[in-house]
């Protein structure tokens, strides 16, 4: 690990240990937003670490942001950082600056289309956008939106829109939001963008989120079974137990290389394979890893009191969002059978 | 806790100059065997094919050019195993010699040793076999009984070793024997021999055929053998930390999750280019998992070029490289439910019928996968 990435999950381990408490997590669930920890975090420059410092950002790269996701991820940090970064980064691509703040994307469904069209001198946003992340809590919404067939990013001031407030699982907000003619604080065009450029982002982001709600499933349940005494001895010391946690060690450590390779790809450029590989390879391991923590924890993992579900619920969406593992597989596949058996190898060993 | 440490490694610009000579020299040779011949993965024994990579110096590829070697990187080497192995290319002649037994001589094997084994093994000229199980003592291994007993210029060698993979083809078998009998302290009193299987007295090979009628596997009966002095790898009563170390060269290399490669890729002939969603989404399930466990291998390889011993890391990737080839032919007899083949039908129904006949082998060989969670889970800091 170069040393800005070392620096980087000290700062992050160091400033998640002591404010992300299961208090402030609880509090979060409730509906009240974390300002401080927010402000932390982006005094921190834990928000926009692969960002250009010309735009605001830390000056890093996607190494760096795999980093602090997976910190963020690790401590079931109740803020939206993946999505600030995601934004920041449509908004650095089409050459526009970075505000402060936390900023959430739109859309993050498979099919919907936002719009974009002159509006007198400016730029006015139209559309619906379901299950938006942090919809209601985010100072600033960069949507991808077309105008006239062509792709645009458009940043709107987060009251812009009426809000229908939801939640996913773990109880962070997936709003839908709806723009009619919405005044448009900034809007331009960029050349790297696709029409699936943000589903890949959100399926990159996830990836290291999960594969770090992994590393605590693993380092709690380790924790967990060597405490807990049945029969007169620790958990930890019945092979069955043992067994159970090294399978969790192998889907967890599968989990961070996939999520490594994938944030490297990208600060290469084309990373629509590696993104593909992470997120049905830690969407695996997310299901069968948070299946393995609860049955080592036994029942009182089941409780609202232990802290395991604030990870475990968050993995249970999260695999979800931004495709689950079979939509992508299914992607994956069919450009794997286009090219035919003889190009996978050669495919793999290219990459 | 201590923890796992897998950073991503890109391979070098010559590894990469490299695999382009080893596809171009695999695209010649590879035509040239029968389909017989053609085996899957490390199985296949072919001399002839090991004198000819040997002449490319791509044996021992890594060891110093005094004995032989070509002093390559790691790396390098593991461009070589990869290319082989997706290739199917015909390897075990010298597979054993080359991962563990050369590097085991490199390590703990006196000069006239390194001087005289050395320098054929990367000539492709000779084969090693290992001898560590027994009829009582698998997992178990530190349990074993085979004696040598110290006479003048030597030992006297009486026991039995089991499930010697191809020691009826192989020159040498380096082996584990009990030198001494410590009560109670089982992994004392172990020694390592570089066995003479062809002209050794008292040796009996006899061979055990596998569950599909395949002679890979012998047992090798020692009786009142003679094993000369100089034919001892280390000190005696060090054995157990030898075999230890040389089971870690067996545990991390590409052979741990390419064993049902060419399944794979008959998977992808079988669904053609425009596979119904089932189908798609098994042989993207499969490409995912391909490449991570590369990543996570050529991690490994990584670390084992800096110089450092990642145990816990190696036993990771083979548990979870094990458990995915293994489930290959179960997901792909799921998805096309075709009958698998022995000898007749298509490559695809050939391929399956071999894969799911010795996919129950892969999370057994080098270490079962119970035993290998126990490394695991002491390294988590369980036991």
């Amino acid at each position: 690990m170069d040393e800005m990435r070392t620096l980087l999950a000290d700062t992050c381990t160091r400033l998640f240990t002591d404010r992300v408490t299961p208090a402030l997590i609880e509090s979060t669930e409730k509906g009240q937003w974390p300002d401080d920890l927010w402000q932390a975090v982006e005094e921190g420059g834990l928000t926009l670490p692969q960002i250009p410092e010309t735009h605001g950002g830390a000056g890093g790269t996607w190494d760096h942001a795999q980093v602090v996701l997976s910190a963020a991820g690790r401590f079931a940090v109740p803020l939206p950082i993946a999505e600030t970064m995601l934004g920041a980064w449509l908004l650095a691509s089409s050459g526009l600056d970075v505000p402060m703040g936390p900023i959430t994307v739109a859309p993050t469904q498979a099919g919907e289309r936002l719009s974009i069209s002159r509006n007198g001198g400016g730029w006015a946003l139209s559309g619906t956008a379901a299950r938006v992340p942090w919809g209601r809590s985010a100072k600033h919404v960069v949507a991808l939106a077309e105008s006239g067939g062509k792709l645009m990013v458009a940043r709107v001031a987060g009251g812009a829109a009426k809000v229908e407030p939801d939640t996913n699982l773990a109880l962070e907000p997936r709003d839908t939001l709806t723009w009619s003619n919405a005044a448009v604080a900034a809007a331009g065009a960029s050349d790297s963008l696709q029409p699936d450029s943000l589903w890949l982002g959100g399926a990159l982001a996830r990836s290291a989120q999960m594969a770090g709600g992994l590393e605590f499933l693993l380092s709690q349940s380790v924790k967990y079974v060597s405490e807990r005494k049945q029969f007169g001895k620790p958990l930890s010391t019945f092979q069955v137990i043992q067994q159970n946690l090294a399978l969790l060690a192998g889907h967890t450590a599968a989990a961070g290389m996939a999520a490594q390779a994938a944030f490297h790809a990208m600060e290469k450029g084309d990373a629509a394979f590696e993104i593909a590989c992470a997120k049905i390879r830690v969407g695996e391991a997310a299901g069968l890893g948070a299946g393995i923590a609860h049955q080592a924890h036994g029942a009182i993992g089941f409780t609202y009191e232990h802290t395991l579900h604030f990870v475990t619920r968050r993995l249970w969406s999260w695999r979800a969002e931004f495709g689950a593992e079979g939509h992508w597989a299914e992607r994956l596949g069919r450009e794997v059978a286009a090219r035919g058996s003889q190009a996978l190898w050669p495919m793999l060993t290219a990459r | 806790m201590a923890t796992f440490n897998f950073e991503l490694h890109e391979l070098p610009p010559e590894a990469e100059t490299l695999r382009q000579e080893v596809r171009d020299f695999l695209r010649t040779e590879l035509p040239k065997l029968s389909t017989e011949e053609r085996p899957r993965t490390w199985g296949g024994h072919h001399p002839e094919f090991s004198k000819k990579l040997a002449a490319k110096g791509w044996i021992g590829m890594t060891w110093p050019k005094k004995y032989g070697g070509h002093e390559r990187s790691f790396l390098e080497r593991y461009v070589v195993l990869e290319e082989t192995l997706a290739a199917g290319a015909p390897v075990s002649f010298h597979w054993v010699a080359d991962r563990q037994s050369g590097p085991l001589l490199l390590r703990f094997g006196t000069e006239e040793q390194r001087q005289r084994f050395l320098p054929p093994i990367t000539r492709g000229e000779l084969s090693f076999a290992i001898g560590m199980s027994e009829p009582d003592s698998g997992s178990d291994l530190a349990s074993i009984r085979t004696r040598a007993e110290k006479v003048p210029g030597g030992y006297k060698v009486n026991g039995t070793k089991i499930w010697t993979s191809n020691a009826h083809l192989s020159d040498f078998a380096i082996s584990l024997f009990r030198t001494q009998v410590v009560p109670d302290k089982k992994h004392e009193g172990l020694s390592q021999f570089l066995v003479d299987l062809k002209n050794t007295k008292g040796i009996t090979i006899r061979p055990i055929y596998d569950l599909a009628g395949g002679h890979h596997f012998n047992e090798v009966h020692y009786e009142d053998a003679f094993v000369p002095e100089d034919a001892r790898v280390g000190k005696e009563g060090d054995g157990w930390k030898q075999v230890t170390t040389e089971l870690g060269f067996e545990r991390s290399g590409p052979e741990r999750y390419l064993s049902s490669i060419r399944l794979v890729l008959e998977l992808i002939n079988e669904v053609g280019k425009e596979p119904g969603e089932r189908a798609a989404v098994l042989v993207g399930r499969l490409t995912a998992h391909l490449n991570t466990l590369r990543q996570m291998s050529l991690s490994v390889a990584a670390m084992l070029q800096a110089g450092k011993s990642p145990n816990l890391e190696a036993s990771v990737v083979k548990d979870v490289g094990t458990t995915f080839e293994q489930e290959i032919p179960e997901l792909v007899h799921a998805l096309i439910g075709a009958e698998p083949h022995l000898d007749t039908g298509s490559e695809f129904e050939k391929t399956l019928g071999y894969l799911v006949q010795h996919a129950p082998s892969f999370s057994l060989r080098g270490g079962t996968r119970e035993i290998l969670r126990g490394i695991i889970a002491r390294g988590l800091g369980l036991r």
